[in-house]
């Protein structure tokens, strides 16, 4: 047990080292996430945010420090149990990453199928989350024929089609316009409310500060400042 | 699951179209040489069965054992594979000769006495009509103090047998390779596909995909090859078969030989070893690609 209110943490870092070859990326991060909290991780272009998420979704591993993602070591991790793991962790990519060769539906029901869900709930709870993000009209479309803000937000129906536990985004608005980016972060702050833990890595200072939350400072790989702000209060540096 | 696997294993083929095609079309094609080659085995095999058949054993007595012809039937038919002994005397065998040759006089004529001995012919049980058996039943009779030769062909025996070994010998190791060929090609379609969709493979890992879940349906479309591969190999080895059987049967050779297709089991055991054969490839492959 740690941090606010006696509140377990759900993602932990301790001493976490990782370089690729020469070129160390993150250097000694250490740091908590607890379980239903809403944490930027900001820094500019180049400061290992999107290498951190690697680490947290078990698509790299550290060189050196210990990974804990809801109590499972990542170090010691086995690779038969990655899957478990990552049912766990809806990850939202920069470059969204959905299957081309597959419709919007087919794209988001993946994520039930390969958990082993049932196939007669599948298609209600895909249509039901594609209404969510307001895709339900394009659930037969390639993603190939959506515009960015559409396949951003068909990436975030698959994150949080199967109740993760942790959604990780990756400048989920990095490509958007400004009313497609404000409509992926509300969908982001609605899985919140609902009880996930969120981790947003983003530049973009205007937007976390509309909505709130941690906000941990990321600069050359290294861990350099920890807020809090409140959207309604202002800013409290922790 | 199972439809969703077949559902992706069909896309891939639809969507790979030309290298399945080839791929499909180099199973077929090996399936057709084996089964070919087993097909050769199998009517090889029948008409040696049948040559077995009509083979006798001679045993030549020693000059003065004729008398004890009925007690030496006897003993020789009590051997083991024996069906029965018929005993010849060097006198019918002599007129048997001269009925046989067509201008018998000139060569007979200086003949001051018969030089043939009497000797016994011998037939098998059609059930013991192996060559083993024919030499352990040969043994038996030399064994026997009136018996001074024993006659089977022996060296027709030995020959045919090492001919036909060479040919056993040389298909096994052609359809080993033939086979081996067959996995490689697949496992390098496998291969070309899942580059093609490596990062779709990747994605799926990512959202907690199982292995299994993103193998079986390669697995399933490797299969699924080797079954319509072994169907069109079949169909093809058929239809060939069924043209010569007709001509032979045309040519007035019916009678001398006799040809059969494969049985039922035999082409349903073909067929399950070309799904191996498809597996087996995109085990190798997926072995190879998908270590990380």
């Amino acid at each position: 047990m740690t941090g606010r209110e006696g509140t377990p943490a759900i993602i932990r870092l301790s001493h976490v080292h990782h370089a690729y070859g020469p070129y160390q990326t993150l250097t000694d991060l250490s740091f908590e996430i607890l379980k239903n909290e809403l944490a930027f991780i900001c820094g500019p272009s180049g400061a290992g945010k999107t290498t951190l998420l690697r680490l947290l979704y078990a698509g790299a591993r550290a060189a050196k420090g210990e990974i804990s993602i809801d109590g499972t070591r990542l170090e010691t991790i086995p690779r038969a149990q990655l899957p478990n793991l990552r049912r766990k962790v809806g990850v939202i990519f920069q470059d969204y990453k959905l299957i081309p060769g597959r419709s919007v539906y087919e794209n988001v029901a993946l994520v039930l199928e390969a958990a082993g869900h049932r196939r007669a709930q599948i298609p209600k709870r895909v249509h039901s989350v594609l209404a969510m993000v307001g895709m339900e009209h394009c659930a037969g479309a390639l993603p190939i024929r959506l515009s960015g803000g559409e396949q951003q937000r068909v990436a975030v129906a698959r994150a949080v089609v199967g109740d993760p536990k942790i959604i990780l985004a990756d400048e989920p608005t990095g490509n958007l316009d400004e009313a497609s980016a404000q409509a992926v972060m509300d969908l982001l702050q609605a899985a919140y409310i609902r009880g996930a833990t969120v981790v947003i890595a983003s530049h973009d200072k205007a937007l976390i500060h509309r909505m709130g939350g941690r906000i941990l400072h990321l600069q050359q790989g290294r861990l350099v400042g920890s807020e809090r702000v409140d959207k309604y209060h202002g800013r409290t540096v922790l | 699951m199972v439809a969703r696997y077949f559902k992706w294993a069909l896309e891939d083929i639809r969507s790979n179209r030309f290298i399945h095609a080839v791929t499909l079309i180099t199973i077929a094609l090996t399936v057709m040489i084996v089964s070919a080659a087993l097909l050769l085995f199998i009517n090889a095999g029948d008409w040696m069965s049948a040559w077995q058949q009509g083979t006798r054993i001679m045993a030549y007595l020693r000059p003065e054992s004729g008398a004890a012809a009925a007690a030496l039937q006897q003993s020789i038919e009590s051997i083991p594979g024996v069906q029965r002994a018929v005993f010849i005397p060097r006198d019918e065998a002599l007129r048997d000769l001269k009925s046989r040759i067509e201008h018998p006089a000139s060569l007979f004529e200086n003949l001051m006495e018969n030089p043939l001995p009497d000797a016994f012919e011998i037939q098998l049980r059609p059930s013991d009509q192996s060559w083993e058996q024919f030499e352990a039943v040969a043994a038996r009779v030399r064994s026997l103090a009136e018996v001074e030769d024993v006659e089977y062909g022996r060296q027709w025996v030995l020959a045919v047998r090492r001919v036909a070994q060479f040919f056993q010998t040389t298909g096994l190791a052609l359809m080993g390779l033939l086979l081996v060929a067959a996995v490689a090609i697949v496992a390098n379609t496998t291969r070309l596909v899942l580059y093609s969709r490596r990062e779709e493979v990747e994605i799926m890992r990512l959202v907690g995909a199982t292995e299994r879940f993103i193998k079986a349906p390669f697995y399933l479309g490797g299969m699924l090859q080797g079954l319509v591969a072994a169907a069109l190999g079949l169909g093809i080895l058929f239809a060939v078969f069924s043209a010569l059987a007709t001509r032979i049967e045309q040519s007035g050779l019916a009678g001398v030989i006799t040809l059969r297709f494969l049985s039922l089991e035999q082409m349903a055991a073909i067929a399950v070893a070309s799904m191996l054969v498809g597996w087996l490839g995109c085990y190798v492959s997926l072995k190879q690609v998908l270590k990380s």
